[in-house]
């Protein structure tokens, strides 16, 4: 690697998001708390429904897999997480924001959220919602220390509070950070159920595939065992009797 | 035998076939656990074929649609995660295997005379299944895959003179795009995928004319009971055949538990930036290829300069096809060879440094072991003709030991 495109490299990270990932060594991860289960996630899904669906989708996701796959009563899916206008049930989860219109508010689109979770991990979604701070600087007056000028404003300010840069907090937020970081986290719950919905149904189904190979694996090693024995009985000469004669 | 197989035999060889491949080829008797992973690489073979086969019943082969399409196949379609996590993982495993098989050849001296050919055509067919796993992993039209196609493809235009218009050829156009993906399904489900099935065929037949090596490295034919056959030998069925059925459950257990529990096997058999749509926009932090393709691509970036750095990843991947010739030792089994071992598990640690050095970004920190890991590795194939001729090496036993 030459000088020349080991410049490149450090150019073109610090030219897109990625500088996220460089700036990895001096940013303290924070491991949301939360234990993945359905409640969890369909906590978590309300919680988005409420505040971030104004913007973000979840396009790979449908309505439907709320009920079916997580339980949650199809009348409450359509009370709480289905947009009112033109949203079906059966239909992904698509913000009402036309994406163009968005790109003249917020200066970018806000992104897809259907696969952020496997991209970016939980613990960067984690930390990066609870890294905002007031910037008056910037043109939505906030700014994020594992993401730095971000385009997102801290939609979540009112309930989790307003932090200055320093970390000192200008208004504290309506509810107590032990409930704000476990709000958060059910959100991340939710994402990750999002980037990967076949996990409850992995973790259903996967002992009882395995516990079968295993009986599987049992059988044939009898049955390996009974078609050798002959040939520690006979030696040499033993060996040639033809198979199925047992 | 009934007479609807005597009717068949006449028109087809099959009771020929089955004695001459099955019930009458004979097989050492001391195979170890190495020796699973032929018979395992075959049925990992089909299960690509079968999950591949529906996987591309749900596939749009167009830059706009591959990736939603391939996130129908993990959202919408009824067990389509089960069958893409198969297909996906299956890759990594397959190579897990084929490293093993290979590894296992050189350490039983299984390449050497008059096993060359089973060497030579087996080592096509690892160099098959890279090109397939890199036309494979272009489909999907993640980030990850647009990058590793854009990169993987501009090595082409090093060839000189006609590079440039070989890589448009390559790609279908200026760039990556739908023509690229139409033409990677094309040969990742067609023409890449028989050749590698005929070379399979002519890997067994192959081996079954020389007959199979094992870790003594002993000739079993020379020691033949009355009847003619093998005293070491042992029909491969029923005995191999109920032997490897074993592994398959084991092997089958392993696979199941990775699929369920540790699909992406934290970013190591599925990048994390492969569920982030193609984008030409954004740049990745981190074009690394998948970890069976890092070694060689550590080899590229060891060197300084593109031109060199793409020759010796060429001469690192053409090299083990003369490994038949460089080892002059009489002996070939590792067994008896103390020294040779040594060097063969030298270049093996050397090559897993370099895969793992080759998935860590390109900073200073990491290029004195790139540099070193390199050197040792190529070193094994300069060293083998000089140290495989002087070498001491222990008595070989006559016939196959336990």
């Amino acid at each position: 690697m030459s000088m020349y495109r080991y410049l490149c490299f450090l150019l073109v990270s610090m030219l897109v998001p990625g500088l996220a990932f460089g700036a990895a060594d001096t940013v303290h991860w924070m491991t949301p708390h939360y234990t993945f289960n359905r409640t969890t996630v369909i906590a978590g899904a309300r919680y988005f429904a409420d505040h971030c669906m104004a913007c973000h989708s979840v396009s790979s996701l449908r309505y439907e897999y709320l009920t079916a796959d997580l339980g949650m009563p199809k009348t409450e899916v359509e009370k709480d997480i289905m947009l009112p206008d033109g949203a079906a049930f059966k239909g992904t989860i698509v913000s009402p924001m036309p994406p163009d219109m968005a790109a003249k508010w917020l200066g970018k689109p806000p992104p897809n959220l259907s696969h952020m979770d496997r991209y970016l991990g939980s613990k960067f979604i984690y930390t990066y919602l609870l890294s905002f701070y007031w910037d008056p600087a910037r043109p939505s007056g906030w700014n994020n220390y594992v993401f730095p000028m971000v385009a997102m404003p801290n939609v979540l300010a009112p309930w989790g509070g307003t932090v200055g840069p320093k970390g000192h907090v200008i208004y504290p937020g309506k509810l107590s950070p032990a409930e704000y970081h476990k709000n958060v986290a059910d959100v991340v719950a939710f994402l990750r159920y999002a980037s990967d919905p076949s996990y409850f149904k992995r973790m259903a189904i996967g002992p009882y595939v395995i516990g079968i190979l295993l009986l599987f694996t049992i059988l044939a090693y009898l049955l390996k065992t009974a078609y050798w024995m002959d040939l520690k009985k006979g030696g040499g000469a033993g060996m040639r009797v033809k198979g199925g004669n047992k | 035998m009934s007479r609807f197989l005597v009717w068949v035999n006449k028109r087809l060889p099959l009771d020929e076939t089955v004695k001459e491949h099955l019930t009458e080829y004979f097989a050492p008797k001391n195979f170890n656990i190495l020796y699973y992973a032929g018979s395992l690489l075959l049925l990992m073979i089909v299960i690509q074929l079968i999950s591949g086969f529906f996987l591309m019943a749900h596939y749009d082969p167009t830059s706009q649609g591959a990736f939603a399409s391939v996130q129908g196949i993990m959202y919408d379609t009824k067990w389509g995660w089960l069958i893409r996590y198969m297909h996906v993982d299956g890759v990594s495993l397959i190579f897990i295997l084929l490293y093993a098989h290979m590894f296992r050849g050189l350490l039983y001296g299984s390449h050497r005379a008059p096993r060359e050919l089973v060497w030579i055509i087996g080592y096509i067919i690892y160099l098959l299944m890279m090109a397939e796993a890199f036309v494979g992993y272009v489909l999907p039209f993640g980030n990850l895959s647009y990058w590793a196609g854009e990169v993987i493809t501009s090595i082409i235009h090093a060839v000189p003179v006609i590079g440039p218009p070989l890589t448009t050829l390559a790609r279908g156009g200026p760039g990556i795009g739908t023509a690229t993906l139409q033409r990677f399904l094309a040969l990742h489900v067609v023409l890449f995928f028989l050749i590698i099935l005929a070379a399979i065929a002519m890997h067994i037949v192959a081996l079954h004319r020389v007959g199979s090596n094992n870790p003594d490295g002993v000739e079993i034919k020379k020691h033949n009971g009355p009847d003619g056959k093998p005293l070491d030998g042992i029909p491969f069925h029923p005995y191999y055949t109920v032997k490897d059925l074993f592994g398959v459950g084991v092997w089958l257990t392993i696979f199941v538990s990775v699929i369920f529990y540790a699909p992406t096997m934290h970013g190591i058999f599925m990048e994390r930036t492969t569920f982030l749509a193609a984008n030409p926009m954004v740049s990745l932090p981190d074009v690394t290829p998948p970890w069976y393709l890092s070694p060689y691509y550590a080899m590229l970036r060891a060197v300084p300069n593109k031109y060199y750095g793409i020759a010796i990843m060429i001469t690192s991947v053409l090299l083990p096809f003369l490994l038949p010739w460089l080892d002059r030792n009489p002996v070939r089994s590792s067994r008896y060879r103390p020294v040779y071992k040594i060097m063969l598990i030298v270049a093996g640690i050397s090559f897993i440094t370099l895969a793992w050095v080759g998935e860590q970004p390109p900073l200073p920190k990491y290029f004195l072991i790139e540099r070193a890991a390199t050197a040792l590795y190529l070193g094994f194939y300069i060293l083998l003709p000089i140290i495989s001729k002087i070498e001491p090496t222990r008595p070989v036993p006559e016939r196959v030991t336990g």
